[in-house]
């Protein structure tokens, strides 16, 4: 994405949820499925929807630590909630892929690989930080030497319909990783929804030509100054209403030089390892391969398939796992993901969607657990000692 | 050899690096040139422990005896290295038999002549037991090592 | 199926050989000691055979079992056959184990960044192996061999646990013989035959003839093993910039994207396994990174 694309292809226009529908339509007759949230066994998940009255249409999430329930809203808001457990991840890089499959052939084998097309995807309500975690997914699978061809093509054929977030969740910190809640690049569009007394109104920014082009099937109105204002006073709210913050100030260093705290061994008894938070994660990539036979060892594949630092099998050389420890697995995974990956990917892991948070079922805080090596770094402790002094 | 021929040799052993030409000339008192011929023990478990000896070149074997099992080898010694040091621990005794494992030549030191060079100068003393500390530190963490049996996979 | 058609492999990620195996067939095995053997291969579909660079490694698939991390043990200049070493530990290296000649196995690879033996050009060259640790190290050992006058001295300070255990024992009994190369050899535990050295590996770096300050050092071993060697190494007055070592994790995909072999903010298949210790100095010594 470019920086032009930082600002609106075209002027910033407004539409109804009836123009939504239409649009939606005409993504439809272009070969798009639309993919978006919709709610079910009273939680927010993604699926294919066939239009807006499938998007949880008046309701609202609240989150905390280990906790999540829907509750109805006072108007019908098609986006007045954040984000559930599953996320685009899901859709970019299955939970299982196959890679090849083999015919044994006498004491040979052969190797055939079908992998399939990656469908056209429209994902709508795609939140600032998922933009993000899309963004890291983006350089972690395809920016290196190596890249994931399945990841690439899927990329290649979607569209995003993002949306800015105008009422933070309790488990939200966007605003620290500096990734939301106003979406900035990475969409095609970005929809900023109005609910107030002049009516139920969805500004449009476009992001891209695909973006331009899709906008242009509909005779959208122009933005007045009167909703942009609107909408940058909601953002602007939204960023001071985060339900979590993190300090990122020094963060890697003081992960880097907090290896062996204590602290760790506090947040390891309470850690289960179920490995919650980095199914939900965003931009949590590792994978595992499968490899299977048929029963008369005529037939094998391989399938790759998500896979978490939490498991005792992940880090497994011959004799033992390299982190039998909880403790090792949680820093592990927290380090990875907040000081590591500036390392590997030049940026943080971490967008500040709070799932982690939410799903996890003791309540681990990243941000809570990032506060407390802080307060426990010894590095920190002698300069405060020194400059009480 | 006459002893002064024998000083040069203590000079460049690597245990005594950096001690002082004084020293270097204490020592040379008490020390005496050795051959060894392979298979000879130099000594047994039990003996008294009166030398220690710098290997100038050739290597020896400390031994320990199990019935059935012959002599097993704990450790081997070489060039550069230095061999015992139970002449510094009361009451003196070896722990386990040395053997030569092939043509050996070293300077022999004479134990209770060190010892009394060493309890009339203490800084001798003290440069000596510091070098030994070392040894027996490398010996030490070798041992440990070797007690972890790290090649044997834990399979 | 030695003529199995290049084309049949068509390849997930775009990257020949990267993500779905190549087909290569056993010519010969060898049983080296008790518990490790040797396979010889030839590629079923290029007779070029595998490039590679010493200390790198291979995925090793047997047919319905699964795969496995291998380092290369061949000679590089021979890429025609290509040559692994290996213990059975595991459910793979047991089928490997229970393969016959003309058989077949499955190879990705190589992967990853081998022996530093170009840059250590003009310099005393230290290898340091401990048990099946000599494998990954004898590519580079005929490298610094077939290139003798580029480098120094050359030391070889290998340890196996007892006599029995030594790896690959004709060929370091041929370059014992060699007066441009020092071998030495110590068990940590001898027997009534053995009249070599007895001791860890790490006995042999101080009396060792390189020098310290000219002298690039490769340690591959057991995790513990190789601790103690820069420790010894350090002693003797070496830079930790000098000091090679391999590490061993989970390596899955070979390619840095399964994140199973993380080490700190390492992929070891992709930025090692060979690592400078000036790298890794932070987390070498760190528990359960």
């Amino acid at each position: 994405m470019t920086n032009k694309a930082r600002r609106s292809l075209h002027e910033p226009a407004v539409i109804s949820t009836a123009q939504l529908a239409q649009f939606f339509a005409g993504l439809s007759e272009s070969g798009y499925r639309i993919i978006g949230p919709t709610v079910r066994d009273d939680v927010i998940i993604l699926d294919e929807i066939a239009g807006p009255t499938d998007l949880p249409v008046g309701w609202t999430d609240r989150q905390d630590a280990a906790a999540y329930h829907l509750e109805r809203m006072p108007n019908s808001a098609l986006f007045g909630y954040v984000v559930g457990p599953q996320s685009w991840k899901k859709y970019l890089y299955p939970p299982r892929l196959e890679l090849w499959q083999a015919a044994r052939n006498k004491r040979a084998f052969e190797l055939k690989q079908k992998q399939p097309e990656p469908p056209k995807l429209a994902f709508v309500g795609v939140r600032p930080c998922e933009l993000a975690a899309i963004e890291i997914l983006d350089r972690v699978l395809t920016g290196g030497e190596f890249s994931d061809e399945y990841y690439r093509r899927q990329r290649e054929n979607t569209f995003i319909i993002a949306v800015n977030c105008t009422e933070p969740g309790g488990t939200c910190f966007c605003a620290s990783m500096g990734t939301g809640p106003r979406a900035r690049h990475g969409y095609d569009i970005v929809l900023t929804e109005v609910v107030d007394d002049s009516g139920h109104r969805l500004l449009v920014d476009t992001g891209s030509e695909a973006g331009l082009s899709a906008m242009s099937k509909l005779t959208a109105e122009r933005a007045s100054n009167e909703i942009q204002s609107r909408a940058d006073e909601l953002l602007s709210r939204a960023a001071g209403r985060m339900g979590r913050s993190l300090d990122t100030a020094d963060l890697r260093e003081l992960l880097y030089r907090n290896i062996e705290n204590v602290y760790w061994d506090r947040v390891g008894k309470r850690c289960l390892t179920c490995a919650n938070c980095t199914l939900v994660c965003p931009t949590c990539f590792c994978f595992a391969t499968e490899d299977t036979t048929d029963l008369e060892a005529h037939r094998a594949r391989r399938e790759r398939r998500w896979d978490s630092c939490f498991t005792m099998d992940f880090s497994y050389i011959h004799g033992g796992s390299v982190r039998p420890s909880a403790k090792s697995r949680y820093r592990q995974w927290l380090t990875h993901k907040l000081a590591a990956w500036h390392d590997q990917f030049g940026s943080s892991g971490c967008v500040g969607c709070g799932r982690c948070i939410t799903w996890c079922p003791v309540g681990i805080d990243i941000t809570e657990e990032v506060c407390a090596i802080r307060e426990h770094d010894p590095a920190q402790a002698t300069v405060t000692e020194e400059s009480n002094i | 050899m006459s002893m002064q021929t024998l000083k040069p040799y203590l000079a460049e052993h690597p245990f005594l690096q950096g001690m002082a030409e004084r020293h270097i000339e204490l020592l040379v008192g008490c020390a005496s040139n050795v051959r060894f011929d392979e298979g000879q023990y130099i000594f047994r478990e039990g003996d008294e422990a009166n030398e220690f000896y710098f290997i100038r070149h050739g290597k020896l074997a400390l031994e320990v005896f199990r019935p059935h099992k012959g002599g097993i080898v704990v450790q081997t010694l070489k060039a550069g290295d230095v061999v015992g040091w139970s002449w510094l621990i009361p009451p003196y005794f070896r722990h386990f038999d040395c053997r030569a494992v092939e043509l050996t030549r070293a300077i022999v030191l004479d134990g209770t002549c060190m010892r009394e060079k060493c309890n009339e100068d203490y800084q001798l003393g003290y440069e000596i037991m510091k070098r030994f500390a070392h040894v027996m530190e490398d010996e030490l963490l070798a041992l440990r090592l070797q007690l972890l049996d790290i090649y044997g996979g834990t399979t | 199926m030695a003529g199995l058609p290049e084309k049949d492999l068509v390849d997930t990620g775009g990257i020949s050989g990267m993500i779905a195996p190549r087909p290569f067939v056993i010519r010969r095995i060898e049983r080296d000691t008790a518990d490790t053997f040797t396979l010889r291969l030839k590629s079923g579909s290029d007779r070029n055979g595998l490039h590679f660079e010493p200390g790198q490694f291979n995925m090793l698939y047997v047919f319905g079992v699964g795969e496995v991390p291998l380092s290369i043990s061949g000679d590089p200049a021979k890429p025609q056959f290509l040559v692994h070493t290996t213990r059975v530990v595991g459910p793979v290296t047991g089928a490997l184990h229970r393969l016959k000649t003309g058989d077949m196995v499955g190879i990705r690879g190589p992967f990853g960044k081998g022996w530093p033996v170009d840059e250590a050009e003009g310099n005393d060259i230290v290898v340091i192996a401990g048990g099946i640790g000599l494998a990954p190290l004898r590519p580079a050992l005929y490298h610094l061999l077939a290139h003798r006058k580029k480098y120094g001295r050359i030391v070889l300070l290998y340890g196996a646990r007892t006599p029995a255990d030594i790896l690959y024992r004709r060929e370091l009994e041929k370059w014992r013989a060699r007066f441009d190369l020092e071998v030495e050899v110590t068990v940590d535990r001898g027997d009534e035959s053995w009249w070599g050295n007895v001791g860890v590996v790490t006995t042999l770096v101080p009396r060792s003839p390189f020098d310290p300050l000219n002298a690039v050092a490769l340690i591959c071993g057991p995790e513990v093993m190789m601790r103690f060697a820069v420790m010894a190494l350090r002693k003797k007055g070496m830079n930790i910039d000098d000091i090679y070592v391999s590490m061993e994790r989970n390596m899955k995909c070979g390619v840095g994207l399964c994140g199973h072999c993380q080490f700190g903010p390492k992929f070891v298949c992709k930025n090692g396994p060979v690592f400078s210790y000036e790298t890794l100095k932070n987390l070498f010594n760190k528990r359960e990174i």
